[in-house]
């Protein structure tokens, strides 16, 4: 494994697979537990940094590091370091002052990861970095496929939405190209970038033409200001074209699943029927980010000297 | 005053003679001159060239003198082999009225190393709102006939064909940002494959282009001229061969780092590769090295535009854009374009100093004039470059105050001998006078 994980190309087959099969062996461990705790990181001590709200997220990786017994900071630094006031590097050099063993950081302008990168000791990694990347989200979709499909290699995976604002699609294009998924992306022209066509994966401006032909639909969050910029023309428009509803979901083979990241539009792209559904992960991919974060840290932290 | 006689030089590659330079002038140019009590300079080797003109520099002085200041930048430039620089309007407070430009011209005048002259802003605080006083600024003591609100386009049409008209009573040029504001929201590098993965907001090239083709059609129909500053894109160059083969009086600029560098640069997220224009493609980069050898873009503009460190050691999307040019912006175009065999050196001394100089109507025989031939009765503004040298650049030891060179650590060809701006030496032995 490299020191940082920043994006999903810094994870090679055997990276990423060894993730997903340590996630499942912390969850063989702590299962049934009434203690869910590990002594693995303990005297290590996690930075939490993030520069957007996301409770989910935050609280994802803080009980992940919590059950590995490691120190957890929960450094929250809303809006941008710059209207702060105190920039990313000061805060970096402060992080690594106090001993921070590892920096995981959300932040709403893509690239930002990598900047602290170069200015920390520990490993960073990225919780999600404006319209670039997040990895761990990609790590628990693949965990989740393979815990209900048992296999991500030939799996055939629809992503749904916004791919063009969406670092959860690039995350997910490039680990499960990596896994060998077949990924189709649908979404409506506007919302996929210019360049989308060097991408290792099909498009296509049709849900009702590739839902027949999937294992798994990954739906992904519209936000609704997207509505004011024109990139499609009104909500109710996007719903009746890319929303998943009780009837687009009969056209899916028997066996296959539905995911969303969350948070979710009930309505907009999901229907509530099939956020609720039997073929829906939504929350045991809660459950997953936990384990799959664990063996993150587990990974990145467990091997170096105290 | 010092009297030189620069021994053995190749003006525009040419075959070695001396240069007697005398009150400021050129006095003779032979073969075995004798020149009593003349200060000679060894310049066996090394290529004479006219000095340098720079249309697109930013000094950032007043306003930000933590980055730049006119003495600064003039070091800098007269270490690249400048003798005049044009420069930006988007100070704070804005160069918009005389009193501004004369307090630039006169700080240019003071530090005396290159002749810094002043580029007045289009409208009124850059707000692309209404004329700013044009006809004061060329009338100022600064006598400024390049305008500009680079950094911002003057996107409004009626706007812009309003000023490219109203400047041609005093024969200045409108200096067009090309960059239609509304397709650029947002934007942060290149939109392509690169910008995709990267997930950075993308600047479409057609943003630019679409700007130059309604400006080129303005310009025809008002018989104006038009200048395009930092052309990026391989369209843009498509554009302007099409204009110039109608007739249309529009001339452009390149910058250095548009000739070297492409998009590949963000992958490292490092901000100090952020400029505005984006970098482009390869592919756009070969369009702009054709376009400058085959004279559809005119000249080698810097776009010198420094940045404290701060403004640039941050996320991607907070620092500012801009990049150093001014001391490697001749190293680029050797690298670029005379070790290719694309531009010999008589073509450098024509993109370098002849055609922006003619651009800023600066070719005259006043005593602002630039761009003129090596010979005698010119004035002697020159520059000596040893095409031989290479080295490494390393930022810590330029002369701008900032630091923010895209060329950090990589090698390049030519090193700057020696600058004359009109017979005083500014840089002799690589290093500056003053």
């Amino acid at each position: 494994m490299k020191r940082h994980l920043l994006e999903a190309a810094d994870l090679d087959r055997d990276d990423a697979t060894l993730v997903l099969d340590t996630a499942a062996q912390i969850d063989q461990a702590l299962a049934g537990r009434e203690v869910k705790k590990l002594p693995t990181l303990r005297g290590r001590t996690v930075v939490n940094l993030f520069y957007e709200d996301s409770t989910r997220t935050r609280i994802s990786f803080e009980l992940a590091a919590k059950r590995l017994s490691a120190d957890v900071i929960n450094f929250s630094a809303k809006g941008s370091s710059v209207s702060k006031g105190e920039s990313l590097k000061d805060t970096a050099l402060t992080l690594e002052a106090m001993g921070a063993d590892a920096v995981v950081v959300r932040h709403s302008s893509s690239g930002a990861p990598h900047r602290l990168a170069n200015w920390v000791r520990g490993s960073v990694v990225n919780a999600g970095d404006g319209t670039h990347e997040h990895p761990t989200q990609a790590l628990l979709d693949a965990y989740t496929i393979r815990q209900r499909l048992g296999r991500v290699e030939g799996v055939r995976v629809a992503i749904v939405g916004d791919v063009l604002h969406s670092r959860v699609a690039r995350s997910n294009v490039g680990l499960l190209h990596t896994l060998g998924a077949e990924v189709t992306l649908v979404a409506p022209p506007t919302l996929l970038p210019v360049g989308v066509g060097s991408w290792p994966a099909e498009v296509s401006y049709d849900l009702d033409a590739v839902l027949p032909k999937v294992d798994v639909v990954m739906m992904l969050r519209v936000q609704a200001e997207r509505m004011n910029a024109s990139f499609f023309p009104s909500a109710r428009e996007y719903s009746r074209r890319y929303g998943l509803d009780a009837r687009r979901m009969g056209a899916l083979p028997d066996d296959a699943i539905v995911m969303h990241p969350g948070p979710m539009n009930r309505g907009m792209e999901i229907a509530a029927e099939v956020a609720d559904s039997a073929r829906s992960t939504i929350v045991e991919q809660v459950a997953n980010g936990v384990s799959t974060r664990m063996a993150v840290l587990y990974l990145l932290l467990g091997g170096a000297p105290q | 005053m010092t009297s030189y006689l620069i021994k053995g030089a190749r003006p525009l590659g040419g075959d070695p003679v001396d240069i007697h330079i005398t009150d400021g002038r050129i006095s003779a140019i032979g073969n075995s001159l004798d020149a009593t009590g003349a200060e000679v300079v060894e310049a066996a080797g090394l290529i004479a060239l006219p000095g340098l003109v720079d249309l697109h520099t930013h000094l950032r002085e007043p306003g930000r003198e933590d980055a730049e200041t006119v003495e600064t930048g003039s070091r800098a430039a007269a270490l690249g082999g400048f003798t005049a620089v044009h420069a930006m309007a988007n100070t704070d407070p804005v160069a918009d009225t005389a009193g501004v430009v004369e307090q630039v011209w006169r700080l240019g005048q003071e530090a005396g190393l290159v002749d810094v002259v002043p580029v007045g802003a289009v409208t009124v605080g850059l707000k692309g709102e209404r004329l700013a006083e044009l006809g004061a600024m060329a009338d100022s003591a600064a006598r400024v006939r390049v305008f500009s609100d680079d950094g911002h386009c003057v996107a409004d049409p009626a706007l812009m064909r309003r000023a490219l008209e109203y400047v041609k009573a005093f024969d200045g040029v409108v200096a067009q940002h090309a960059e239609e504001p509304r397709l650029t929201v947002g934007a942060q590098m290149h939109e392509g494959d690169r910008s995709a993965k990267l997930g950075l907001t993308g600047w479409p090239a057609a943003a630019e282009e679409a700007i130059i083709a309604r400006d080129v059609l303005l310009a025809e129909h008002v018989g104006a001229r038009l200048h395009v500053c930092h052309v990026s894109t391989a369209g843009s160059v498509e554009i302007l061969r099409w204009a110039k083969s109608r007739g249309v009086q529009v001339t452009a600029e390149v910058t250095p780092h548009h000739l070297l560098l492409t998009d590949a640069c963000a992958e490292s997220y490092d901000p100090v590769f952020k400029v505005n224009p984006p970098l482009r493609t390869d592919a756009d980069v070969e369009a702009l090295r054709a376009g400058l050898a085959d004279g559809t873009i005119d000249a080698v503009g810097t776009d010198h535009a420094p940045h404290a460190v701060e403004d640039k050691e941050s996320e991607w999307a907070q620092a500012r854009p801009g990049m150093l040019g001014l001391e490697q912006a001749l190293a680029v175009v050797i690298e670029t374009m005379v070790e290719p065999g694309r531009l010999d050196w008589a073509g450098v001394a024509d993109r370098m100093s002849v055609r922006p100089a003619a651009i800023g109507r600066l070719d005259g025989l006043g005593i602002r004039s630039q761009g003129r031939p090596i010979a005698p009765g010119e004035p002697a503004n020159l520059v000596l470059v040893d095409p031989a040298a290479r080295a490494t650049v390393d930022p810590a030891a330029l002369a701008s105050r900032s630091r923010n060179s895209p060329y950090a650590g990589r090698e390049l060809p030519g090193r700057i001998v020696a600058t004359f701006l009109r017979g005083t030496a500014t840089v002799l032995d690589g290093k500056a006078t003053r």
